[in-house]
């Protein structure tokens, strides 16, 4: 059946519920209304409003109350509206969710997903296209996946439904419907911490994650055009990285350009660009080049063209890349 | 600044004088008084000692609970040995009585993360460290329990100053909301580092914060073991029964510094102590067991003997841990270690 990232979620949720009995999804409207994304419609009828909780508008307190439900044995998914809602929850996930583990060495743990609704590009008021990723993967303790197409949006869910430990789930919000893919009967899980290799190349290395893959796709269909065989890795999971797949792809391309819409400076590119300047330079015939959204306030409807990478910036710093090397 | 107001509020409940007499019925029998009072000579050693150890240097910086006795052991004494507890860096004495290894509260003073790793069967957190945003979790844990079907309930240990911070707020609102079993203690001890009570809110009590959460708010007087005790235990069979949450504000006072690091004489003066001193919660209780016959100096000696020996037990035992290894650092961030900690963990280890 063809399916949105949208619907693979839902259903990723839906599956979770069914299949454990721990499981509790919960957020703002999550419930009657199916969040403001509508990723979780329809669960609260099938499977009960004390299962999809319906929470007051209270970011700290759901995920810290999430946090105490997965300590006492349930698998709580929080949704945090928006990605700039989730500062006020920084505190929780930051001093507990991601540290109980250690601070207990082991005996409690808060196996708990934390969805985070992130990007911008649908012309959404201040403070809901937030691309604040660089924090979460910046603070021990945490994963931080980010699926870029329904098949791994349904997967990387799931299992980080199942993981041990605390995951953070970014959600692309402008590709929530528009990206679409064939889902099987029974999807399967996606393993975190492992990249995607989506088109082979050998003259450069395009790396991206969630929501700019849909540019990074169109990039590699000009180029190709071009004459430039691109090699498109999704890395889905920014951490913990698969480091491998960047590096064997670099080795052998010797060119990459980075793209994400995060403010540059220590951007979670950045992270990535140092592991390949560590670990692979001597591999490089040209500078690693990085295509970000600026370091400013992520701008309102009108200026969104401005910050947000496109498909021209991206092909343009690939031929340049290309062009430059030694 | 005195702090003395408060004590003279009609809504506050004392069972048990400062001079030991009831004004009201005694809420448990004898054998559970005496336990009791034993706990705080226990507590009130521990505490003395790490204050003492800490100026060795055996142990990091130690935030006291002396004078806050009666509001740990009264309201720990009213759960059952599996409830959740959550409580902060004052609250060793709860958390032991809780069942929390003394040796493993000395451990995590020392600066060894060992001393959060509780037994299978403790159902205690680690004490938080930042101030209140531990209540939320006690919310989550009665609930996880609810939605299981157990009847566990959770208890959680916040300061006056706790009360300013937003997810105080959070918390009681989502409590009282789902109608969770958490019970919310909070043990107005006057000040708040240097901050006293009188600036940290308007209100005249913390108690009354509760009417606007729709629960129920009681005001204690905090070092009146049986006050703080009968509140307790209606607070958690409300709790345990589906009734919902309770706010419990037990007054008290600090009587020593707010850490080993804070010099109390920059904001308050002598003469608080002074009068908190004639209300001290282990000497009414003493008094109260001696006019029954259930206390003499032997019994005291005793227990003042069996208290350093536990002390000094728990002691040589945080400090026997092994040093820890680069392994335990690295090994405690997930389940399973992931690959780039693996890789760290052996930079670390060949590290000069």
């Amino acid at each position: 059946m063809t399916t949105t990232i949208a619907q693979a979620l839902n259903r990723a949720l839906d599956d979770a519920l069914a299949a454990d009995d721990r499981v509790i999804v919960m957020g703002e409207d999550v419930g009657r209304t199916g969040g403001v994304f509508r990723i979780t419609d329809g669960l609260r009828d099938r499977h009960g409003g004390d299962r999809v909780v319906d929470t007051p508008v209270a970011e700290s307190g759901i995920a810290g109350v999430g946090f105490g439900m997965a300590v006492a044995g349930m698998r709580p998914v929080i949704e945090m509206q928006f990605m700039g809602f989730s500062y006020p929850a920084f505190d929780q996930i930051i001093n507990h969710v991601a540290r109980i583990r250690n601070r207990s060495r082991h005996r409690f743990s808060a196996p708990m997903v934390i969805r985070i609704p992130y990007g911008g590009g649908i012309g959404a008021a201040e403070h809901h296209s937030e691309s604040a990723e660089a924090i979460y993967v910046h603070t021990p303790g945490l994963k931080v996946v980010a699926p870029s197409r329904p098949s791994d949006a349904y997967g990387l869910m799931r299992s980080a439904i199942d993981d041990p430990d605390p995951v953070v789930v970014l959600e692309p919000i402008r590709l929530y419907r528009a990206v679409k893919e064939e889902l099987a009967d029974e999807p399967e899980f996606v393993n975190i911490g492992i990249a995607s290799v989506e088109n082979e190349g050998r003259d450069l290395s395009l790396i991206s994650y969630g929501a700019m893959m849909k540019e990074c796709r169109e990039a590699v269909k000009r180029l190709t055009d071009d004459g430039i065989s691109t090699e498109l890795i999704d890395l889905r999971t920014l951490t913990p990285l698969d480091t491998e797949a960047v590096l064997s792809s670099v080795r052998k391309t010797s060119r990459a350009v980075l793209v994400s819409e995060a403010p540059r400076t220590a951007g979670f590119m950045s992270e990535v660009s140092a592991l390949i300047s560590e670990r692979a330079i001597f591999s490089l015939s040209a500078p690693v080049r990085r295509v970000t959204g600026w370091d400013t306030v992520f701008p309102l409807k009108r200026s969104e063209h401005l910050y947000l990478p496109s498909t021209d910036r991206i092909v343009a710093a690939a031929r340049s890349t290309v062009e430059e090397s030694v | 600044m005195r702090f003395t107001g408060a004590l003279t509020s009609p809504r506050m409940r004392q069972i048990l004088t400062p001079s030991g007499a009831l004004v009201d019925e005694a809420p448990m029998d004898d054998a559970l008084a005496s336990r009791l009072y034993r706990a705080m000579v226990f507590a009130r050693t521990y505490d003395r000692k790490s204050m003492a150890l800490q100026k060795q240097g055996r142990l990091a910086t130690y935030a006291p609970f002396e004078g806050q006795e009666a509001a740990q052991a009264g309201s720990a004494a009213a759960l059952e040995v599996d409830d959740w507890m959550v409580g902060t860096y004052r609250d060793a004495a709860a958390m032991w009585m809780q069942a929390y290894p003394m040796e493993l509260l000395f451990a995590g003073r020392t600066g060894h993360e060992h001393g959060g790793r509780v037994p299978e069967h403790v159902n205690v957190l680690p004490p938080s460290i930042t101030v209140g945003g531990h209540m939320v979790h006690a919310v989550g844990l009665a609930w996880a329990e609810r939605l299981q079907g157990s009847s566990r309930i959770a208890l959680t240990y916040f300061g006056d100053g706790a009360t300013s911070e937003g997810d105080f707020h959070e918390a009681m609102n989502m409590a009282a909301v789902q109608k969770v079993g958490t019970v919310f203690v909070c043990q107005n001890n006057g000040w708040a580092i240097s901050l006293p009570t009188a600036e940290q809110t308007a209100t005249e009590t913390i108690a009354e914060k509760a009417i606007a959460y729709g629960m129920p708010g009681v005001r204690v007087d905090g070092n009146d073991v049986f006050a703080v005790y009968a509140a307790t235990r209606e607070a958690v069979g409300r709790a345990r029964s589906g009734e919902g949450p309770t706010l419990i504000e037990a007054v008290t006072y600090r009587m020593g510094p707010h850490t080993t690091a804070d010099d109390p004489g920059r904001y308050r003066s002598e003469a608080d102590r002074e009068e908190w001193v004639r209300r001290d919660p282990i000497e009414r209780l003493r008094v109260y067991l001696s006019e029954r016959g259930r206390w003499d100096e032997d019994w005291q000696m005793r227990i003042e003997e069996q208290a350093s020996s536990e002390v000094e037990r728990a002691i040589v035992l945080a400090e026997s841990l092994r040093a820890p290894e680069p392994e335990e650092m690295f090994g405690a961030m997930f389940a399973e270690i992931p690959p780039h900690l693996a890789e760290q963990l052996a930079e670390a280890k060949a590290a000069p």
